[in-house]
């Protein structure tokens, strides 16, 4: 990761809430860096830390302590109003006094703009988020997601270097969040700036962003792209978070994981001998008949339908619970019957050796 | 600018106690600090002309309750004083009972409306509650007086041919606080009576209770807190009253108030005021303490 | 045999006594207002429609003083009070609570606990003292008491007010770049000012009434208009008390629906 392409450093950033007794440790010693222009998503479930950092960020909270960097500068002990970053809160803070016009405006004329070029700029927004009609509404007069729309403009009038958006999407219906989620993607690419969205919905932070910090008790657990996350998570908690996984001890010999009799599969090199927990994903399990090579033997407990797919629960040998996820086919076949003995393979590559 | 949580907060406490400084002076200087001089000449002795001469003495604390005999200069019960406390208490109380009495029904009447109906009558009970105390005492003054409209129309259709003397005595006292004080009886109950789940009801009749039982059983122990809080808001201020026993009770049917203000004026003496008021903040405030233990124990288990 | 629907929150006679309650709070009032237009000068015999007590009362150059000092510490005390527990309200509201905090609050609500005979006992007490030490006798005794008295009247609706506020609105304005300062002017005044207005009519209404504070800390010479009708109502009645209560019941009528719709909750 080359540093000049870095906008934000995050270096061993701690936040402890209260004291003494009731000292609670929201971040324990974060690391990070955010690259210009990205699309940076700290995904995680409430409480993991994920709106502390994003508020150490902003400003509104103090590090306890680390440092955070924007450009090479410290800017952890700076009041909010002296950070070139805007945020889009999460029930969107609009004044409930102004129009969404002079919402949009209070930005510029903080920062002492010329009045043409907040008149000007005002335009641009209410352009860019399509609300040129509704320039004179009072905000309480909107629907959420034309607010939503306002509180975005707002937050990128004053053209900030960073956007943050504390989970701007979850007061929003399911069919309004899927839109939102397109139009973010479009804002972000129009105007080129950095975006650092909180997010609890796994599907959100897959589907929008470029990189994806998972977070857990004030940790940050892996950052990567959607695609690492999910093909590649290298803990327990990361599978599990995102996506279904099924979990599998095996013992780990000569640089091959054993699960079975006859069973065994490659690992990558220089894993040493032991006990390991691997994760595969439901797709990944390829169902065959008893006996096969390589292939566990599983009973079939139950199937669910689920139209494109159906996931049926397997109890191997040792007694794991396993779900698969089997494709519907085009013929509308049958699949397994409960109590039937199946064999099951896992392909090598779809297997993930975790940290724990 | 180097900022850290400590200075951040350190800051915070120090503005919030520059922001409540002026209030505090004001109150300071206008309501509380004065209390505590008060408290002082109430052990100093009275001055000929009014005022005090500032020689200790206990005889304003002595004098709430008893007297000295000019002729051998022993102690004995003030009756008059007895006489005047007793009034207070008991006008008080049979004010705060009375308001209850009509006050519930009202506070009833009014949570049972229409939500939007609701307003218009809690508005209603409202106004009283702001509008001048004075003018709604002499509101009364003006109905019950010996040339008033309630005499003049008693005469009038020929079931009195005298006035009836009604003005100046302990029941136009009690009528006139009931008056003025009742709208302080029906906000809390009525507050109380909105929260109350009249689902409670259907349970109660459900159960064979009464109309009796359950205004007994349910509604009033739900309630209580309400009953509570109105029956101290209407006693404390009667206790006090000062307005409405002058211009209803006349010279001769004073309570405390009335009495400690006599203290100030031909009484002369300001050492026996100053105790009879710290006596009477010291039975108010104790007043005080016992509702907000009850409201307190109330509240746990709501 | 005729049947009712069993509604089980009616009480019998509730709404009975309750109609009666309102007619007997309203009643006195009624006609102390109808008579305040009476051409004779009786306060219980119609005699005909006639403005001369409010013309008397026009003319009453008395009256025209107390009105006027009446209207003057009201406003002062109302303005004084407004601004001491506007910042007050900021500092004991939505913050962390701080050590004394209580204490502020048990301080300001005070004078709702404490009887107002006993307040102005104590204040005609530390007054006389003041007066003789320092020769003032002007209006400014008035003043400090009714400022002081009026402060939780106007803390009260401004607290609630902020209360109700949404706190990040400020986060809000400090991130797009308004200082502290900028921040209270242009987001959290406006948004409180509502109940800003509210509080201050509040203590305005509250001082105009005051009678036993009033009566203990004025100096000779000093009746405002609640102490002058205490005085002219010991003697013989006229329909000038009337007239004169009518207009101050109109105010107060006038203020208090402002105040209800201001503070009335925006559905």
């Amino acid at each position: 990761m080359s540093s000049d392409d870095a906008l934000i450093e995050i270096v061993d950033v701690t936040k402890a809430f209260g004291a003494g007794e009731r000292r609670f440790l929201a971040l324990g010693g974060v690391n990070a860096t955010i690259r210009k222009g990205e699309f940076f998503t700290l995904l995680g479930p409430s409480g993991c830390g994920k709106t502390t950092l994003l508020r150490l960020i902003a400003g509104f909270e103090l590090p306890s302590s680390g440092e955070i960097r924007l450009d090479g500068q410290e800017i952890g002990h700076l009041p909010p109003f002296r950070r070139p970053v805007n945020t889009v809160f999460q029930n969107y803070a609009l004044f409930p006094h102004m129009t969404v016009a002079q919402n949009i405006a209070f930005g510029l004329e903080m920062l002492g703009k010329p009045k043409a070029e907040i008149a000007a700029t005002v335009e641009r927004m209410l352009t860019l988020v399509k609300m040129t009609e509704l320039a004179g509404r009072r905000t309480d007069q909107l629907s959420g997601g034309q607010q939503q729309r306002v509180a975005l403009a707002r937050a990128l009038a004053p053209q900030p270097k960073l956007l943050l958006l504390d989970e701007p999407l979850s007061a929003l219906d399911l069919k309004l969040r899927k839109e939102m989620q397109v139009e973010l993607k479009r804002i972000q690419h129009e105007t080129g700036i950095t975006f650092i969205f909180v997010t609890h919905d796994q599907e959100e932070a897959l589907t929008m962003s470029d990189r994806i910090a998972v977070m857990s008790r004030g940790q940050i657990l892996q950052i990567g792209t959607p695609r690492e996350i999910y093909a590649h998570p290298t803990n327990r908690f990361v599978a599990d978070f995102i996506g279904e996984t099924n979990f599998l001890r095996a013992a780990v010999k000569g640089g091959r994981a054993v699960l079975g009799p006859g069973v065994e599969l490659p690992l990558a090199a220089g894993t040493a001998d032991g006990e390991v927990t691997l994760a595969i994903r439901p797709e990944h399990i390829r169902l065959v008949p008893e006996g096969a090579a390589g292939a566990l033997s599983a009973t079939v407990g139950d199937a669910t339908y689920f139209g494109t797919d159906s996931h049926v629960h397997l109890t191997l040998a040792d007694g794991t619970g396993i779900v698969a996820r089997q494709q519907t086919d085009p013929e509308g076949t049958q699949g397994p019957q409960a109590g039937a003995v199946l064999g099951v393979t896992f392909p090598p590559s779809a297997v993930q050796v975790l940290e724990d | 600018m180097q900022e850290t949580e400590a200075t951040r907060e350190a800051a915070q406490v120090r503005r919030n106690w520059l922001l409540s400084l002026p209030a505090l002076c004001l109150l300071a200087a206008g309501a509380i600090g004065p209390l505590f001089i008060m408290l002082v000449y109430s052990f100093l002795t009275p001055g000929k002309y009014g005022n005090v001469e500032w020689i200790f003495s206990l005889d304003a604390w002595r004098g709430i309750l008893f007297t000295r005999d000019i002729f051998d200069d022993t102690l004995k019960l003030a009756d008059a004083h007895l006489t005047i406390f007793w009034r207070s208490v008991r006008l008080s109380f049979m004010t705060t009972v009375f308001t209850f009495v009509v006050g519930f029904p009202t506070a009833w009447f009014i949570a049972t409306r229409a939500p939007r109906w609701r307003a218009f009558w809690l508005f209603l009970i409202t106004i009283p509650f702001w509008t001048n105390l004075l003018i709604r005492t002499f509101a009364i003054n003006q109905i019950i007086r010996n040339e008033g409209f309630l005499n003049t129309a008693l005469i009038k259709i020929g079931v009195i041919s005298e006035p009836l003397n009604l003005l100046y005595t302990d029941l136009a006292v009690f009528v006139g606080m009931t008056y003025v004080y009742l709208p302080l009886m029906v906000l809390p109950l009525y507050a109380a009576i909105e929260r109350f789940d009249h689902r409670l009801l259907e349970a109660g009749y459900d159960l064979y209770a009464s109309r009796l039982a359950v205004l007994r059983r349910i509604i009033f122990p739900t309630v209580k807190p309400g009953i509570i809080a109105g029956s101290i808001l209407v006693f404390i201020p009667s206790l006090g009253a000062y307005v409405t026993p002058r211009i209803l009770g006349g010279g001769r049917n004073m309570m405390i108030g009335n009495f400690i203000d006599l203290q100030f004026g031909q009484g002369r003496n300001w050492p026996l005021g100053a105790s009879l008021s710290v006596l009477l903040l010291v039975v108010v405030t104790a007043a005080l303490l016992i509702y907000v233990r009850f409201a307190n124990r109330d509240g746990g288990h709501g | 045999m005729a049947s009712r629907t069993f509604v089980a929150a009616r009480l019998p006679g509730f709404s009975t006594i309750a109609i009666a309650v309102f007619i007997a709070l309203y009643l006195p009032i009624a006609m102390l207002m109808i008579y305040s237009f009476n051409a004779g000068d009786s306060i219980a015999i119609w005699d005909g429609f006639s403005f001369q007590w409010y013309e008397r009362a026009w003319e009453n150059d008395k009256v025209k003083e107390v009105t006027i000092r009446s209207l003057i510490i009201a406003a002062s005390a109302a303005s004084i009070s407004t601004v001491a527990a506007t910042m007050a309200a900021l500092a004991t509201t939505r913050k962390k609570p701080f050590r004394g905090q209580t204490g502020i609050y048990v301080a300001i609500n005070q004078p709702l606990m404490v009887p107002e005979i006993v307040t102005a006992v104590a204040l005609l007490i530390f007054f006389a003292s003041v007066k003789v030490a320092t020769g003032y006798q002007g209006l400014g005794y008035l003043i400090l008491a009714h400022s002081a008295f009026c402060v939780p009247f106007a803390y009260l609706p401004i607290r609630a007010r902020l209360e109700g506020m949404n706190l990040t609105l400020e986060t809000a304005a400090a991130d797009l770049y308004a200082t502290p300062w900028r921040t209270f002017r242009y987001v959290t005044l406006p948004i409180l000012a509502p109940g800003i207005v509210a509080g201050m009519m509040l203590a305005f209404v509250t001082s105009l009434d005051d009678v036993v504070i009033t009566l203990f800390v004025k100096s000779a010479g000093q009746d405002t208009l609640p102490t002058y009708l205490l005085a002219q109502i010991r003697r013989q009645v006229t329909g000038e008390v009337n007239a004169i209560s009518t207009v101050l019941l109109a105010l107060t009528v006038i203020l208090l629906t402002t105040f209800f719709l201001l503070t009335r909750k925006r559905s």
